[in-house]
């Protein structure tokens, strides 16, 4: 599970008011090589939930990937941002698609409902007394 | 014996004793139960190709078919292969344990599958209308199963997040190694995503499987509220009838969705696809309903529809309906050979040429008893 992924995930469970963000623990993770997409990112960035995606990289013990504040569409855009490592573009390209979750816990903010992740699946299934109606 | 009177039977396996007591009253019955055709006329079963053996005039095998109706028990055992062969899934158990690890690969392995997977799935790109800006879309794949509809997604450069019940099914998409993310969620559940973060979702023939739980029909309101304002869904679905199509629309306008069913192909039996296309938020140019493929009249041509070299199962495709509604057509049945005429004339050309032919007698090109 990626980043983006964790980003848009609430939980269902009956008695979450928001369900967002779920926690994340995280037992195992690795980076796949991905290709940066400017466009993409600049499209997500409005839709993402900042604070939310600065802690998930603080569970993952990246803490200085991104910065606390948002970056700017002239900065996502800026030339040769792709190329360049260190960039906004990059970090944020590596935050979100490149990082996968592989083990790990879900924890729901509300009710501490625990979603297990095994081999990158979260497992997001809810008994029939726990689904909310 | 009046085997052939009783007219109805179709059964294998009666007990002598059964055969007797319905001969017996097919007797008293008399006229009545006696079918219009007589069994002199009856030689085969066209459809199924079964021979009327002698034997069974006179009541030696327990199997007993009824003359008159020959024709319409073939067509009706052929209803029953076909029934037997390709059951609908989603009755026969739930989709987690319908899809068990076996079935999981059988679905993956079977390139006919993936084809028309990869179709479907590029007809319901079409109808979800994305922007066509060269921007990847972060789209929803729901009942995604092992990935092939999400393989066509990626193919077209869009980021995606699959949705399946199914672990074998998951487990199949890991080692297929897709791209996108998957999660393990009933899609009856809701999807427990934040709101308005989706460009768009798909469903690839999953939704009929709601149909048939028991409890879910009631809430697929709820389900897809997180879809960006303006998006779109598109689910295609295999209604198993229009009562069952009736109640997914229904449930998807109750829910606030605007949009509607947009069906291809709706003369063929099976290459008939239905998807579900719903907006959300306000009516924009682009809302008006797609029109569906093959609707006015024009059948699938190979092009579009698999062909996959398995010769009788593509025709069938593409011809299943008139196939099905044209008459049956009576095969001729030559029982008499090419006829004395044509005898007597070989004869005589082989007494042409010098070759040892019989006398022509009483006896010549007539044809043996059936009880020879």
């Amino acid at each position: 599970m990626r980043l983006l992924t964790h980003n848009m995930l609430a939980s269902n469970a009956r008695g979450a008011s928001t369900g967002y963000p779920l926690k994340l623990q995280v037992v195992k993770w690795t980076t796949k090589e991905a290709e940066p997409n400017a466009d993409f990112l600049r499209g997500m960035l409005p839709k993402l939930d900042w604070a939310a995606l600065v802690a998930a990289t603080h569970s993952l013990g990246l803490p200085g990937l991104l910065p606390e504040s948002p970056p700017t569409d002239a900065e996502l855009s800026a030339d040769g941002a792709a190329d360049d490592e260190g960039s906004a573009l990059r970090r944020l390209h590596r935050a979100l698609l490149e990082i996968h979750i592989e083990e790990g816990t879900l924890v729901c903010p509300d009710t501490e409902r625990c979603f297990p992740i095994s081999k990158g699946v979260p497992n997001m299934l809810l008994h029939e007394d726990e689904v909310r109606n | 014996m009046v085997t052939h009177g009783g007219g109805g039977w179709r059964r294998f396996g009666k007990t002598a004793a059964e055969r007797a007591r319905a001969s017996a009253s097919a007797a008293a019955a008399g006229v009545r139960r006696r079918s219009p055709r007589c069994v002199g006329e009856f030689i085969g079963d066209p459809c199924s190709g079964e021979k009327w053996e002698p034997s069974l005039r006179r009541g030696a095998s327990s199997r007993l078919i009824s003359c008159g109706g020959g024709a319409r028990r073939g067509e009706k055992g052929e209803e029953e292969r076909r029934g037997e062969r390709m059951p609908r899934p989603e009755v026969q158990a739930p989709p987690e344990i319908f899809y068990n690890e076996s079935e999981a690969r059988k679905y993956t392995t079977s390139s006919r599958i993936i084809e028309i997977q990869s179709r479907i799935t590029e007809r319901a790109l079409e109808l979800l209308a994305l922007p066509n800006d060269g921007v990847p879309k972060l789209l929803l794949d729901i009942g995604c199963g092992s990935g092939l509809s999400g393989e066509t997604l990626t193919e077209q450069g869009h980021h995606w997040i699959g949705y399946d019940i199914s672990k074998s099914m998951l487990d199949v998409a890991l080692e297929r190694e897709t791209e996108g993310d998957l999660l393990h969620a009933d899609m009856g559940q809701g999807l427990g995503l934040r709101p308005g973060v989706i460009d768009g979702a798909i469903s690839i023939s999953a939704v009929q499987w709601l149909c048939n739980a028991d409890k879910s029909c009631h809430n697929p309101r709820l389900r897809l509220k997180c879809l960006a304002r303006g998006a779109r869904a598109v689910l295609q679905f295999y209604a198993d009838n229009v009562k069952q199509s009736e109640m997914i629309v229904t449930a998807a306008m109750r829910a606030g969705f605007a949009g509607g069913v947009v069906v291809d192909w709706p003369h063929s039996s099976k290459a008939k696809k239905s998807y579900l296309v719903l907006t959300c938020g306000p009516p924009s140019l682009n809302s008006s309903l797609p029109k569906g493929k093959g609707q006015d009249g024009a059948m699938c041509s190979d092009d579009d529809e698999s062909d996959d070299g398995s010769g009788d199962d593509g025709e069938a495709q593409t011809v299943g309906i008139y196939e099905r509604n044209r008459p049956k057509k009576r095969q001729k049945t030559k029982k008499n050979g090419k006829g004395k005429s044509w005898l007597l004339n070989k004869k005589e050309q082989m007494r042409k040429r010098g070759r040892e032919v019989p006398a022509d007698t009483k006896y010549t090109g007539r044809k043996r008893k059936s009880y020879f």
